[in-house]
């Protein structure tokens, strides 16, 4: 397998742009993906996800700005971008009325393997994926997951340096996404280097050595997972039992998260954001309400989502 | 935060990828693509059967509608038996109804994301193409081969000898070649699976307006024209003139000539759709 060395940039790209008619699908995208890692595209429906993995993957022209994929510039090259990459794109891309097998078979056939090592590559993909037996069934019979798991592993026929996965995960149950993060895992611990998109911010996280926040159109925010939700805090929510104790309740928070506190008399219930940097313990948080005599019905933590990303973002920029 | 940061770090180049260690010549590709491709088609049809047999069952149908419910009152002007006349028409109708699955078909790949990823490998695009294409065609075969049996079964028959019967099939392999491409075009013209669905149902009305069933001759005279010129009506014609099957007399140059004028209208239809065909799987979505 052909690999970039880990100082190298698997995917770069400057003040990509593109239209269609009067929508800005994405505006001035730059990227810098080093081989060999995973890069998270994260950000709400619209946002130009799909956009940017076409732009990346050949298949639409940037109106702006240029992109190379494992070296290759896209627009001037793209028939050697084609060869080094792999695409998943959002909707699983497998022919439903043929088997598993039969599936692969074609992908290894379309990039000119020989019949014979198109079908043994087909055997080990569907080995090590879990998919063996299943096979030879028709894939209109499959699951979701299973579906899902074939086209991912349709893309690996060829050992590509550079894989693109357009929300890999959207749709499935936690299991069926526990799946496919592990056979991203592997992915990368080969070489390959990963671009995928997600609207959750778990699954950027747990998979992604760098995220990039989209939003429509444009870049966020960018960096590590971690650092992101750093910036963000904790979420935490108290419920209860009697309404008169929600200005107790919500003293409390203030002094443990250092945020400021939120109450919703109808549903009892106080909710506030902790400070970035600030770390919230439940035990601790307990022990302040029984303290404070606060009957709690219900306490959670929650770390930040997507919308908590974004509404701190966008609040960021406002107030800058 | 602040925005994204472009690296200054040099963007590596990839040596050979995995897989293949070179590329094949052009020509070569395009071949091994469109061998893969036509595999892809059959392997459908070889999956679900009942996909060949509903396209024999309506020209079946036809046989047994036309054939014995109206051609009973049938006479076919200048003489003949009305099942022969038909035959070679609904030969011809079996290319023209290859159109909506192959345009169903081709919007299907689309609306599933298929296209996107053959377009994301490297591979020649027309030669995807042209292996979907062949493959229709040797569907179109494999239905045409029973409904010549159900044909000979209802009293018709080729009488002008086997060179000229072999002429005629070839027309119409020829044409149901070309309405692969159209079928092609229009498919992703289309756009979506539910759409092409729709549009499959004004491949209706150009199929009727032939001489398939009835003699042009009969028709209103703006009607008669376009059926006169209807590259369809061309096929059958040629076909009932090499089979040695009643032609009802027309006095339209196609008609007329039906054997070139089949030759020409397939060339100036594949001239036009192929290319535009190719085009726009090119530049989907761009
Ligand atoms: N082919 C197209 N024609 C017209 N508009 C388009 C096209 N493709 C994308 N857009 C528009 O560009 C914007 C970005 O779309 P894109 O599909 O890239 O978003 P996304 O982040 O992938 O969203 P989702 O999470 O829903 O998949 C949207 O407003 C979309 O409507
Ligand atoms: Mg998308």
């Amino acid at each position: 397998m052909s690999q970039l060395s880990g100082d190298q940039l698997a995917v770069s790209a400057q003040g990509l742009g593109k239209s269609f008619g009067g929508t800005t699908a994405l505006d001035g995208l730059d990227l810098a993906v080093p081989a060999g890692t995973v890069y998270g595209l994260l950000g709400p429906n619209g946002a130009g996800k799909t956009t940017a993995i076409r732009l990346l993957a050949t298949l639409t022209a940037p109106d702006t700005g240029w992109a190379r994929v494992a070296g290759f510039d896209v627009a001037r090259e793209p028939e050697r971008v084609r060869r080094s990459i792999g695409l998943a794109g959002q909707h699983a891309a497998v022919d439903e009325g043929i088997t598993g097998r039969e599936n692969l078979t074609l992908v290894g056939r379309f990039h000119h393997l020989g019949a014979r090592e198109a079908r043994r590559r087909a055997d080990e993909l569907l080995e090590r994926f879990g998919l063996a037996a299943a096979g030879d069934r028709l894939v209109r019979g499959y699951s979701g997951g299973m579906r899902r798991r074939l086209d991912l592993v349709a893309c690996l026929v060829t050992r590509p340096p550079v894989l693109f996965l357009d929300e890999p995960t959207t749709g499935l149950d936690p299991r069926s996404r526990g799946e496919i993060w592990d056979a991203v895992r592997e992915l990368t611990a080969g070489g390959s280097t990963v671009l995928l998109t997600t609207q959750y911010l778990e699954e950027a996280d747990r998979l992604a050595d760098t995220v990039m926040v989209l939003d429509h159109g444009r870049a966020i925010a960018d960096g590590p997972p971690g650092r992101l939700k750093a910036a963000i805090g904790t979420r935490v929510q108290v419920v209860v039992d009697d309404a008169g104790q929600l200005p107790a309740a919500a003293g409390v928070l203030a002094a443990v998260t250092g945020g400021e506190p939120v109450s919703d008399r109808d549903r009892r219930q106080v909710e506030a954001l902790s400070l970035p940097g600030r770390e919230v313990l439940l035990p601790a948080l307990v022990r302040a309400l029984d303290a404070a005599g606060v009957a709690a019905r219900d306490v959670a933590l929650r770390t930040p989502s997507l919308d908590d990303v974004f509404l701190a973002l966008t609040a960021e920029r406002q107030a800058a | 935060m602040s925005g994204s940061t472009v690296s200054t770090t040099r963007p590596a180049r990839a040596t050979a990828p995995g897989g293949p260690a070179a590329a094949p010549g052009r020509l070569r590709r395009t071949a091994l693509d469109a061998a893969t491709s036509t595999t892809r088609v059959l392997l459908y049809y070889r999956h679900s059967p009942g996909l060949l047999a509903a396209s024999l069952a309506v020209p079946v149908v036809m046989v047994v509608l036309f054939g014995y419910v109206f051609g009973s009152a049938m006479r076919v002007p200048g003489g003949g038996d009305y099942r022969e006349f038909l035959m070679p028409g609904l030969f011809a109708m079996v290319a023209i109804n290859g159109i909506t699955p192959t345009m169903v078909g081709v919007a299907r790949d689309v609306d599933r994301g298929a296209t996107d990823r053959l377009r994301s490998m490297p591979l020649s695009r027309f030669g995807v193409l042209l292996g979907s294409a062949l493959a229709d065609l040797l569907i179109g075969v494999a239905v045409l081969v029973p409904l010549v049996g159900v044909g000979l079964a209802v009293g018709w028959r080729m009488r002008d000898g086997v060179a000229d019967a072999l002429a005629a099939f070839a027309l119409l392999v020829l044409f149901r070649f070309v309405m692969t491409w159209v079928g092609t075009f229009l498919g992703l013209a289309a756009g979506s699976e539910q759409m092409a669905g729709q549009l499959a149902v004004l491949t209706f009305p150009p199929a009727m307006v032939t001489n398939v069933f009835v003699p042009t001759g009969g028709m209103p005279g703006w009607l008669r024209v376009i059926a006169d010129w209807n590259p369809a009506s061309a096929v059958v014609a040629a076909c009932r003139q090499l089979f040695g099957n009643p032609t009802a007399p027309a006095s339209a140059w196609p008609l007329q000539h039906p054997v070139v004028a089949t030759l020409l209208w397939s060339g100036l239809l594949l001239a036009v759709f192929a290319p535009l065909a190719v085009r726009k799987y090119s530049t989907h979505g761009r």
